[in-house]
C-alpha cells in the first residue's frame, strides 16, 4: 500500500481525466491529494456548461426573490452616489479633478459595487452549495467563478444609467472607452482572487462570513471611491496601487470620462498584485478543495 | 471476463473524529493558538495534537467488469457511502487508488441541486447539468423526463409549491435519465411511496441491463438480489466478503441477527424520517406469551411497539410487516391498508398488533421487515430487523410436514387435491 501511495502521489493533479487514444474512454484516476495543485484547464473546459448553468441559476434566483428585481442593481450605487455627492462633495469639498460630483462618485461606485457584490457572493459560494458539494463532483472553483460572472448582470444594468449620466454631463466619448473592458476584467480578477481565499476560508472557518462585510467596508476606504487617488502622496502611489481596486477605479474613471489618466506605476502595481492574488488564491483553494466535502 | 471498468486498489479514507459534526470557528483557532503555550499536552477535550482519527474505509480492493452491476451491502456506517463518494471524486482518499474507465455519474441523493424558487423546468436543466448531462442531452430527453415524472401541468410552477412526492418524482426522473458509462447509486430507492419505488426499481433494472456498469448501494437486499449478480459486503470500513449476491446477502443478513432479540434501538439497517420509530418487536404465541419460537400453523401475534416525538395521533399512517426468507426476499406482506379498519384510532405511541390466525410458514428461520409511513413520508423502515424460528407444527391438520428441502423458505397454503 505504501508503494501504491508513492506512485499515486506523483500523479497529480488528483482525480484528473486523461485521454489516451483517438476514441478512448476517459480514465479517471482517484488518488490521494498530491503536493502540486495545478488548475486542470481541460477539465474546466469540459465543465463550461455547468458554469453557465450556475451563473444562470444565481441570476434567476436573485431576481425571483426580489420585488423590484433589476432595480436593486441601480438603487444601491445611485443612493450611495447621492450620499457621497452631498457629504464628501458639497460639504467636505473633496477635489474631483474637474468632474461633476455625481459623475465622479458614480464612475467609482459602479466597479466598486460590482466588486463588493462579487466578492461577497464568492465568499459564500462554497458554503451555500454544501449540499451539492457533498453529493456530486465538479471542479469546485466554478462556484466562486460563477459569483464573479453573475455579478456582471447588475453591472450591465447600472452601466446603462452611467451612459445616461455621461450624456447628461456632456462627456465626450473618446478612444479611452476601449479600456472599460480592461479595467472591468481587472475588477473581475480581483474579486476572483480574493474570493478564492475567502470562499476556502469560509468553508473552514464559519465566522469568516461575519468578517467579510467589515473587510469590504475597510477595503472601500482604502480605494479611491470617495476621494481621488491624487490625494495620496506621489511616492506612496505605487504602494497604494498594490490594492488592485485602486488601479481599477482610477482606470475606470478615466476610461469613461477621459479625464485624469491613471498613473502607469499605480496601474501596473495593481495588475501585478492581481496576478499574484489569483495565483495564490488558486493554490490555496485547490488545497482546501481536496477535503472541502469532508468539512463543509 | 469483460474489460475492467473499476479497479480499486487499497483504498482508504481517514476522517478526523468529529470533523463532520462541527466546523471550526476562526475564534477557536485563534484562542487555541493564544492559549497553546499554557495548555498541557495531553489534557483537554481531544481537540489537541493527539486528536483521534477514524478510518471510514481502509484497505479496500476490488474490481468491477464493464457492464457489471455490483451491489454493496453493509450496516449504516460501514463505509458504503464513503466508498461511493471516493469513486465519484467528491472527496479524495487518504491512501490507495482507484481507476475508473468511462464517464462517471453519481446519484447519491435524489434532487441534487434542486432549488425551491426555480420552476420544474428550470430545475430539470440545472439538476441535469450538475449531475453531468450536457445541455443538448437534456433538451433531447426533456419530454421523456417530464413524462416519467408525471408533473407536466406544473412545469412552470416554482418547486416550492410542489408536494414532497412530486418533487421526489421529478428529481428521480432527472437522475434516471443520466447515461454515464459508470453509475454510482446510493439508497435512492428508499424514498417515495411504494408505487413510485416500484417504478424506480424498474428503471434501475433497465439501466442495469443496458450494459452500463453500476455500483448499487441499498439496504433493500431484495432489490440487490434482483439487480446485481455480484455483491460486496462492507463492514467497519473493510471488505468482509465478495461473491455471488445470494451468498453475500445471506451472510450479511445472518450477521444482523446478533443483537438483543426484539429491541430495535441498535438496529443499523433502518431508514426514514424518524418522527415515529419502532422500538421493539416480538412474537406472541396462541397463549399470548412472548416467544422466540413459534409453531407452524398456530395462532401468532406479531407485536411492535412504536413511539413518536410529538403527542398527536398519527395521520395518514400505514404500518406494514413483511415476512422474508433469510436472503431478505419477501414471502408475504401484512399491511394496515389491506387488513386494518381505517377508523381505528392510531395513538402517537403504542403497539401495533398483527394477528395471523394460522402461521403459514414451514419450519425454519425467517426475517421480519417493519415499515411505517405517516404524514406522507416513510418514518421508519427497518429491513430484516429480527429473525424468528418456526418449529414443526400442524398447519394442514394432518400432522404431516413439508419435505425437508423446503425448510427456511416455504409459505404454506391450504389446498386440496383430486384426480379426474
Amino acid at each position: 500500500m505504501e508503494e501504491a501511495l508513492a506512485v499515486a502521489a506523483t500523479r497529480a493533479p488528483a482525480a484528473a481525466e486523461s485521454h489516451s487514444g483517438p476514441h478512448a474512454v476517459p480514465v479517471k484516476r482517484i488518488v490521494p491529494p498530491g503536493r502540486f495543485w495545478a488548475l486542470d484547464l481541460k477539465e474546466l473546459a469540459d465543465y463550461r456548461e455547468l458554469l453557465y448553468f450556475l451563473v444562470w441559476r444565481e441570476i434567476k434566483v436573485r431576481y425571483k426573490q426580489t420585488v423590484i428585481g433589476a432595480g436593486w442593481a441601480v438603487l444601491q450605487p445611485v443612493a450611495t452616489m447621492l450620499v457621497f455627492s452631498l457629504f464628501f462633495g458639497r460639504l467636505a469639498k473633496i477635489p474631483s479633478g474637474g468632474l461633476p460630483y455625481p459623475l465622479f462618485f458614480y464612475t467609482a461606485l459602479l466597479p466598486w459595487t460590482y466588486f463588493a457584490g462579487a466578492l461577497a457572493g464568492a465568499t459564500n459560494s462554497v458554503v451555500e452549495n454544501q449540499r451539492v458539494i457533498t453529493k456530486v463532483y465538479f471542479p469546485r472553483v466554478l462556484l466562486p467563478l460563477s459569483a464573479v460572472f453573475s455579478g456582471l448582470v447588475d453591472f450591465a444594468i447600472a452601466f446603462v444609467l452611467l451612459a445616461g449620466m455621461a450624456v447628461y454631463y456632456r462627456v465626450t466619448p473618446g478612444p479611452w472607452l476601449a479600456f472599460v473592458p480592461v479595467f472591468l476584467l481587472l475588477a473581475m480578477l480581483t474579486a476572483f482572487g480574493a474570493g478564492l481565499w475567502l470562499a476556502a476560508l469560509n468553508a473552514l472557518y464559519r465566522d469568516v462570513r461575519y468578517v467579510v462585510p467589515f473587510l469590504i467596508q475597510f477595503w472601500m476606504f482604502a480605494s479611491p471611491v470617495a476621494y481621488p487617488s491624487s490625494l495620496v502622496p506621489e511616492r506612496w502611489r505605487a504602494m497604494y496601487g498594490l490594492n488592485p481596486m485602486a488601479g481599477v477605479i482610477d482606470g475606470f474613471r478615466w476610461a469613461i470620462t477621459g479625464e485624469n489618466p491613471p498613473s502607469i506605476g499605480l496601474v501596473s502595481a495593481s495588475a501585478t498584485a492581481v496576478i499574484v492574488m489569483v495565483a495564490a488564491g488558486l493554490w490555496y483553494f485547490r488545497r482546501v478543495e481536496a477535503t472541502v466535502a469532508d468539512v463543509v | 471476463m469483460a474489460a475492467v471498468a473499476i479497479r480499486v486498489d487499497g483504498l482508504g479514507k481517514r476522517f478526523r473524529l468529529g470533523e463532520r459534526e462541527r466546523y471550526l470557528a476562526l475564534r477557536d483557532v485563534l484562542a487555541r493558538a493564544v492559549t497553546a503555550p499554557f495548555r498541557r499536552r495531553e489534557g483537554g477535550n481531544g481537540n489537541g495534537a493527539g486528536r483521534a482519527h477514524i478510518w471510514a474505509l481502509r484497505d479496500v480492493s476490488f474490481t468491477v467488469g464493464e457492464g457489471e452491476t455490483i451491489g454493496i451491502v453493509g450496516r449504516n456506517g460501514a463505509g458504503k457511502s464513503t466508498l461511493l463518494k471516493l469513486l465519484a471524486g467528491i472527496t479524495l482518499p487518504t491512501e490507495g487508488s482507484a481507476e475508473i474507465r468511462g464517464r462517471v455519474g453519481s446519484l447519491l441523493e435524489v434532487g441534487t441541486g434542486f432549488h425551491p424558487e426555480l420552476t420544474g423546468r428550470e430545475n430539470i436543466y440545472f439538476s441535469g447539468s450538475i449531475l453531468g448531462m450536457k445541455r443538448r442531452e437534456i433538451d433531447r430527453k426533456f419530454d421523456e423526463i417530464v413524462a416519467f415524472s408525471g408533473v407536466e401541468t406544473f412545469l412552470d410552477t416554482p418547486l416550492k409549491h410542489y408536494s414532497s412526492g412530486m418533487q421526489l418524482r421529478l428529481a428521480f426522473s432527472v437522475a434516471a435519465h443520466l447515461e454515464p458509462e459508470v453509475l454510482l447509486v446510493d439508497e435512492v430507492l428508499a424514498v417515495g411511496d411504494a408505487a413510485f419505488q416500484k417504478k424506480c426499481l424498474g428503471k434501475m433494472n433497465d439501466v442495469a441491463r443496458s450494459g452500463r456498469t453500476v455500483l448499487f448501494v441499498s439496504h433493500q437486499t431484495s432489490a440487490i438480489l434482483q439487480l446485481c449478480s455480484r455483491s460486496l459486503w462492507l463492514e467497519r470500513g473493510g471488505v468482509r466478503s465478495t461473491g455471488p449476491s445470494r451468498e453475500v446477502v445471506a451472510q450479511y443478513l445472518a450477521s444482523l441477527q446478533t443483537g438483543t432479540p426484539g429491541t430495535l434501538d441498535a438496529a443499523t439497517n433502518r431508514h426514514g424520517r424518524g418522527r415515529v420509530r419502532f422500538t421493539r418487536v416480538w412474537m406472541e404465541n396462541s397463549e399470548g406469551m412472548p416467544v422466540e419460537h413459534v409453531m407452524s400453523g398456530e395462532r401468532v401475534r406479531i407485536v411492535a411497539s412504536y413511539e413518536s416525538a410529538g403527542g398527536e395521533p398519527l395521520a395518514n399512517s400505514r404500518f406494514s410487516i413483511a415476512v422474508e426468507d433469510m436472503l431478505g426476499q419477501p414471502l408475504f406482506l401484512c399491511d394496515t391498508s389491506l387488513g386494518a379498519d381505517d377508523s381505528w384510532p392510531r395513538p402517537a405511541s403504542g403497539r401495533v398488533v398483527c394477528t395471523l390466525p394460522e402461521l403459514p410458514l414451514n419450519q425454519g428461520r425467517y426475517l421480519l421487515t417493519l415499515f411505517l409511513e405517516a404524514y406522507g413520508e416513510v418514518q421508519d423502515w427497518v429491513t430484516s430487523a429480527v429473525g424468528f424460528d418456526v418449529s414443526e407444527g400442524d398447519f394442514f391438520g394432518s400432522g404431516r410436514q413439508a419435505p425437508s428441502g423446503w425448510t427456511n423458505q416455504c409459505v404454506l397454503v391450504r389446498h386440496k387435491w383430486g384426480f379426474e
